[in-house]
């Protein structure tokens, strides 16, 4: 039993990787996610994700880094939403709906231009958790790090961001200064962790296990720290149903996410049904 | 522009985008004294508040909250304001919240103290919240709610209470608490700028400001608060008698039930 647990991950190096990635993924997305939820950014996270395909296409294309092209996309898209927001009186969710499309249509149309069509596509969009290396891991460790570091740094603005914009301007913290440099580290996340998980299943990883925690959490702080051991658990199922049953490792790890989230929506409901 | 003026506006005007709602604004409030802002809904009362909380830019004219721009001193403001519309989902507890008003004192690295426990333990008590302290906020009714973010404002001990309709959602019980508590807080050397519907708590302020959209006048709350003048701002005035209705005016396209 213990063989089939964990034997993958001591018998294959590559297993390793993929976990030591993936928990690290799990990390960033367990601080940022806990901020997307309770402001309500899992639109523009998921715009996020959509947003770097243009740059790590283009990158694909004249043989750079896709971490470079992926930091550029999402920067266009930073920027995008800003300047349609600031030049009209649309509401930033049709921003974000605009520079979406628009950015994951161009990706498609630079991607398509490539020989390996679907093959590149599909890298990018579901990454390739099982042929991380390890300086892709320390690069993780790195953003994860980062992450961690300015969510403490800023817990103090962020919560104030969480309860009310306006509570966080006249408390001395510019709540735009704040909001961005959240979407920065949203945009970190997803720029580290594409290569990982795919720029689609990061989405998938910040906003469920998150979700999950959201259910239970009395604290923010338990929230992150429950939002890690649901995000942690999925990366541990997926690689090991990947590894097993010999399916996508990154799509795994995200369905695994999304299914603990209703595993736990459901649990909770009965358990408040014989409560009652 | 350097005065005593907790508050100096002069030839002020404010509004969204660039659109002026009120315009052309001379007012100040010295320390210890309040001021009622009142008015119909859309009349202005909120974003001249916003204006001298700093959340809204001047569009003209010239404001100095404490003796410098708006925001220059945010651990000496409170500000109460309408709506915390992102703030339900939140798993914080009442505590959690109230001690939130101490963070402008101590910005991103700055330990809280023992002085900060007392201002939140404090808060909490006045505004008749202990039992409910260790609750989360969304499970808490609206008057409940209201209570915690004025426990809140007032934990931050500040020099100038910015207060949007501070008596939305509460009972005639806790509306007598919030009262006494910044009548408090102003015999202590606070002043007040209240936003409000309510000419009896407007009546209870130093000075009023009636506003439609303009300035329809100024001064000493018992000099401004007069029937003609309420007329020009609600476009309607009446008394209760008993359970009944007595209108003192009526502007002409006001249609009232007695």
């Amino acid at each position: 039993m213990i063989d089939f647990l964990l034997g993958p991950f001591i018998r294959n190096e590559f297993m390793a990787r993929a976990l030591a990635g993936g928990l690290l993924v799990s990390l960033s997305c367990a601080v940022v996610g806990t901020f997307v939820v309770l402001r309500g950014l899992a639109f523009i996270g998921d715009a996020l994700s959509h947003g770097v395909l243009p740059g790590v296409a283009v990158a694909l294309l004249f043989g750079l880094p896709g971490m470079v092209g992926a930091a550029a996309g999402s920067l266009a898209m930073i920027l995008g939403i800003g300047y349609v927001t600031r030049r009209s009186s649309l509401s930033s969710d049709t921003a974000i709906g605009l520079l979406f499309v628009g950015m994951l249509a161009l990706g498609v149309v630079i991607v398509s231009r490539s020989r390996s069509f679907s093959g590149d596509l599909v890298r990018i969009l579901f990454g390739e958790v099982l042929g991380i290396s390890w300086a892709d891991v320390a690069g993780q460790a790195g953003a994860a790090l980062a992450v961690s570091a300015v969510a403490a740094v800023c817990r103090r603005p962020f919560l104030l961001l969480c309860f009310s914009p306006e509570q966080a301007d006249v408390s001395g913290f510019p709540a735009k200064r704040y909001h961005s440099i959240m979407l920065l580290m949203i945009a970190l996340t997803v720029v580290v962790s594409f290569k990982t998980v795919g720029t689609l299943l990061v989405f998938g990883l910040l906003i469920a296990p998150a979700a999950s925690a959201a259910l239970f959490a009395r604290k923010v702080g338990s929230m992150m720290l429950l939002a890690l051991a649901f995000g942690a658990t999925s990366v541990y199922l997926g690689l090991l149903a990947s590894y097993r049953l010999n399916t996508a490792g990154g799509a795994s790890i995200a369905l695994a996410a999304t299914l603990i989230f209703f595993a736990l929506l459901e649990s909770k409901r009965i358990l408040a049904r014989r409560r009652a | 522009m350097s005065s005593p003026n907790l508050i100096e506006a002069r030839g002020l005007s404010a509004g969204y985008g660039g659109e002026s709602i009120l315009s052309g604004l001379d007012f100040s409030l010295r320390p210890g004294q309040t001021l009622a802002l009142v008015g119909a809904n859309g009349s202005g009362k909120t974003t001249l508040l916003k204006a001298i909380a700093g959340l809204l830019p001047p569009l003209a004219g010239e404001l100095q909250v404490l003796g410098a721009a708006p925001l220059g001193s945010p651990s000496r403001v409170a500000y109460l304001g309408q709506f915390h519309p992102s703030g339900f989902a939140l798993p914080l507890r009442v505590a959690e919240i109230v001690r939130m008003g101490r963070f402008s004192a101590h910005g991103l690295f700055g330990k809280l103290k023992k002085e900060d426990d007392e201002a939140v333990r404090e808060a909490i008590a006045e505004l008749g919240l202990a039992d409910i302290a260790d609750m989360p906020l969304n499970a808490l009714s609206g008057g409940q709610r209201q209570r915690v973010f004025i426990a809140q404002a007032l934990a931050r001990r500040a020099e100038l209470l910015l207060l949007d309709e501070p008596e939305a959602n509460l009972d005639g019980t806790a509306r007598a608490t919030t009262r006494r508590l910044f009548d408090e807080a102003v015999s202590r050397g606070a002043s007040a700028v209240i936003a409000t519907h309510d000419i009896e708590a407007a009546a209870a302020c130093d000075y009023t400001m009636l506003l439609a959209r303009r300035l329809v006048a100024y001064g000493a709350s018992a000099e401004v608060l007069r029937t003609e003048a309420l007329l020009d701002t609600f476009g309607l005035v009446g008394r209760a008698e008993g359970d009944k209705l007595v209108v003192l005016g009526r502007e002409h396209g006001h249609d009232c039930h007695e």
